[in-house]
């Protein structure tokens, strides 16, 4: 009942062996409180919860201001993929840590989820409502 | 208190499709409302805004707000909407392998904006154009 909920970014850096791309101030603080993995920006539009980490295989800048949209709180890219230039830009100038992963996307996820954080559906209300999740920040 | 805004959409524009919503989900998040709203609004705009990147020659949005209610009204020039009831269906795409390179494609807009909104009203005219009409009620006791 009292575990703390999600995981904090430097963790997250640490179970996947990230390279940090953009790091606002206080970047390793930043609690994540669910993950996501997808690649169709729609469908993490759908699905995903406010205050999550997502992973993608995109690297597009439209990955990023989805993320900015859905209150996603950082993107990490799998399989070393690099970001475009303008993924990167618009991460800076929307202050969103950008993380990327050697890992591919299923064993960058299993890493997570064995190291403790949940799926979107395994934790409590969300959806298009999930902005309980968003609270103390 | 009311207030109206106006902003223009380009179709095609991919290098800064979505940046109409940010500056939207910016003002409202400036406003004050609850974060669900925000979110929910911002949600529904950017679905708007993609389609009409993707799918029309150029469009607009105007967002509207008064007392308990956010509009949004998005306007294309554009192909239309052939059967919109079809469009609607979860799954249904005419995305091109452009798109989906950039993660669209998924036939999940518009049922997200329906999710998202309180209400939505499509109209469309075949060769012409789409109209797209949201509204978000913003008290946190409107039943959502
Ligand atoms: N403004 C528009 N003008 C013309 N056609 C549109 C417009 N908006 C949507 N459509 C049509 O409706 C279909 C479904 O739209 P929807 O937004 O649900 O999915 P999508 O855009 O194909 O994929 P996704 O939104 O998941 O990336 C589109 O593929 C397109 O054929
Ligand atoms: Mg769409």
């Amino acid at each position: 009942m009292t575990d703390p909920v999600g995981m904090s970014l430097a963790k997250v850096r640490e179970v996947l062996g990230c390279e940090v791309l953009v790091a606002p101030p206080g970047w390793e603080s930043v609690r994540v409180e669910a993950g996501c993995g997808a690649d169709l920006m729609s469908d993490v539009l759908a699905f995903i919860k406010g205050g999550s980490l997502l992973l993608t295989g995109l690297t597009n800048a439209q990955t990023v201001r989805t993320a900015e949209v859905a209150d996603v709180r950082a993107v990490i890219c799998v399989r070393s993929k690099r970001p475009d230039a303008s993924a990167v830009s618009l991460a800076q100038e929307l202050g969103l840590p950008l993380l990327a992963t050697p890992l591919p996307m299923f064993e960058a996820c299993g890493r997570l989820h064995e190291a403790g954080l949940r799926g979107c559906t395994e934790v409590p209300a969300g959806g298009a409502r999930g902005n309980e999740l968003h609270q103390g920040v | 208190m009311s207030f109206t805004r106006e902003f223009e959409i380009v179709g095609g524009d991919f290098a800064s499709a979505g940046r109409v919503s940010t500056e939207i989900k910016a003002m409202l998040r400036g406003i004050g409302y609850p974060p669900d709203v925000i979110r929910r609004t911002a949600i529904a705009s950017y679905e708007a805004e993609m389609n009409t990147v993707m799918y029309a020659r150029r469009g607009s949005v105007r967002l509207g707000l008064e007392p308990g209610v956010i509009h949004l009204v998005f306007a294309d020039e554009g192909p239309g909407i052939p059967d919109i009831g079809l469009a609607m269906q979860e799954g249904f795409s005419t995305a091109t392998d452009e798109m989906r390179e950039r993660g669209f494609g998924a036939g999940m807009g518009l049922p997200n904006i329906q999710r998202n909104a309180d209400r939505l009203e499509i109209t469309s005219e075949v060769g012409r154009g789409t109209r797209l009409d949201i509204t978000v009620l913003t008290d946190e006791e409107a039943g959502r």
